[in-house]
């Protein structure tokens, strides 16, 4: 059964130096506010897990907690580089960063395969690409009743999976909608799950009989953080702020303003200042 | 003359080539601008599909990210990302992928990896996100780039997405039925795969531009087709629209238009 804690026990609990870890959103409900509670609580040496990293993971990147990356595209959505993932790639500032790259297709399909307990994912990919030239994990296998080549790569299966989702009730359900991405074979991958809310409510109430729900048996850790996926964007709640995402490519492009930006707004802030982003939007059918 | 920029003609020469019943997976930036003029103008029933899951997606202002809540909101349903990758575009069902990229080679490969090597690279890149397997497994490709010598480039640093691998029948022989990449509209042009060779060959130029000018921005000899046109130039009617999209894009993303 999940357990309800506050965001700074959960990372302790959940999250050890060394740690393989997905913090995943596919551009809705990322999980900022537990980023910078790992980067507060110094983790050192973690394998990052991601699809689309993005600006927690270049902060991360920058904070020097990361020693190796698997992921598929390492951008600002729209805007252009991360420019701490590229310093750390290209100059090996603050060290040297491993990188595992694939496509889109192979992480979806390696979260789905972790998710449903196999070793590996086969798809149809990776033909006429040079990723395979510069990444060993991506191999060949044949079909063995048509014969026809696939790719292969192994499935994920992170030491800790962290999503952020609109809401859990009383007993830890999660409840999440809009643009899911792999939020949900994430968690159900992973050994150990940490879930960051907009709100813990009595009861989820009215809702479609197909409600992407995780089972509160499926997570470890839920943590109230109204605001936590700011800059990104909680549907219902509150909507992206692509501001800030033009604003981060000044803030990061140099080191010393990076540093400057990362000790007064997340060293020296706690989890509730993402309250401060947090607003519920009622629709017209509400 | 009409009063446009070669962006404007490149982005409105895009949109022309949707037709209203493509259904098409859409790439950020320069793609996504064209695909949704197509929608607003001449192809309104056209089918706009984002790797984030949202399928048949109605925006009425361009997303800055792949994900914005304007393309969950305003489609027809959203899906999780393995099965907008699993059943919609491996199982077959995208007649058009639409891409971008930083460099490309006479054979429409393209790179979104690296510039200089892999290992100690000039310029680390995002990556390919779900452009390699767009590229095999859409029927077929269309491009959309801006030309220069920097990214028209004899030789790829990094392959990132197939496109007519080495020319000829060679991306037959990988196994690939799909047909590859049949258009690349640039600011420039508008280029075709030669039948036989599958290099990419000019079939038309937009109004003013000269073949110099063409060759100046290419890495490679550029080839024209024996009848090359010239591209219709845009209307009135396909800035105005391209131009409200543009401003209601900037007023709700708080920037001057």
């Amino acid at each position: 059964m999940a357990r309800i804690l506050s965001l700074a026990e959960a990372v302790k609990s959940a999250v050890h130096d060394g740690d393989t870890v997905a913090m995943e959103g596919f551009t809705h409900l990322i999980p900022h506010a537990a980023g910078h509670e790992i980067i507060r609580q110094g983790r050192k040496h973690l394998t990052l897990i991601r699809m689309t990293p993005d600006l927690i993971y270049d902060q991360l990147i920058g904070m020097g907690c990361v020693d190796k990356l698997v992921f598929s595209w390492g951008g600002n959505p729209g805007v252009g580089s991360l420019h701490r993932f590229r310093d750390a790639v290209e100059n090996g500032w603050p060290h040297k960063l491993g990188i595992e790259e694939h496509s889109h297709a192979a992480m979806a399909n390696a979260y789905e395969a972790g998710a449903a307990g196999l070793p590996c994912a086969i798809f149809r990919g990776y033909i006429g690409t040079d990723l395979p030239k510069v990444n060993p994990n991506i191999k060949r296998v044949k079909c063995p009743f048509t014969g026809e080549e696939l790719a292969a790569i192994p499935a994920h299966r992170p030491d800790v999976a962290i999503i952020h989702a609109q809401r859990a009730d009383k007993a830890g359900n999660i409840m999440l909608e809009g643009v899911l991405g792999v939020q949900k074979e994430a968690v159900l991958a992973a050994k150990r799950s940490i879930v960051t809310v907009e709100e813990i409510v009595d009861d989820f109430g009215p809702r479609s009989l197909n409600a992407v729900i995780l089972p509160s048996w499926t997570i470890g850790y839920v943590a109230e953080v109204p605001g936590g996926a700011f800059p990104s964007y909680a549907q219902g709640y509150y909507p992206r702020n692509n501001a800030f995402y033009k604003e981060w490519d000044n803030i990061a492009r140099e080191r010393d303003s990076f540093l400057a930006w990362m000790k007064t707004n997340v060293l020296e802030k706690s989890p509730g200042a993402f309250a401060a982003h947090a607003r519920k939007m009622r629709t017209a059918a509400e | 003359m009409a009063d446009y920029k070669p962006n404007e003609m490149m982005t409105i020469a895009a949109a022309r080539a949707l037709k209203n019943e493509d259904v098409c997976f859409v790439g950020i930036g320069m793609p996504s601008a064209a695909a949704n003029l197509a929608r607003l103008s001449h192809a309104p029933g056209v089918t706009l599909i984002y790797e984030s899951g949202t399928l048949a997606t109605k925006p009425t202002v361009l997303p800055l990210s792949i994900g914005d809540g304007e393309l969950c909101e305003t489609a027809l349903t959203t899906v999780s990302v393995p099965e907008m990758f699993r059943y919609w575009l491996q199982g077959g069902r995208i007649s058009i992928g639409f891409l971008g990229g930083a460099q490309i080679d006479k054979f429409a490969n393209l790179n979104t990896t690296v510039v200089g090597p892999y290992d100690k690279p000039k310029v680390r890149l995002p990556g390919g996100g779900g452009a390699p397997e767009i590229a095999i497994s859409c029927g077929e490709i269309f491009i959309i780039m801006a030309q220069g010598k920097r990214s028209f480039v004899d030789k790829l640093d990094f392959v990132t997405s197939v496109g007519h691998a080495q020319g000829g029948d060679s991306r037959a022989k990988l196994g690939l039925k799909t047909k590859g990449p049949t258009r690349l509209i640039t600011d420039l042009a508008m280029f075709e795969p030669d039948p036989e060779t599958k290099e990419m060959t000019v079939v038309s130029i937009h109004p003013g531009v000269t073949r110099e000018q063409i060759q100046e921005n290419t890495g490679w000899k550029v080839r024209y087709a024996a009848k090359v046109a010239e591209t219709p130039p845009p209307t009135a009617r396909e800035l105005e629209v391209l131009r409200d999209l543009h401003a209601r894009t900037a007023r709700v993303q708080g920037e001057a238009a």
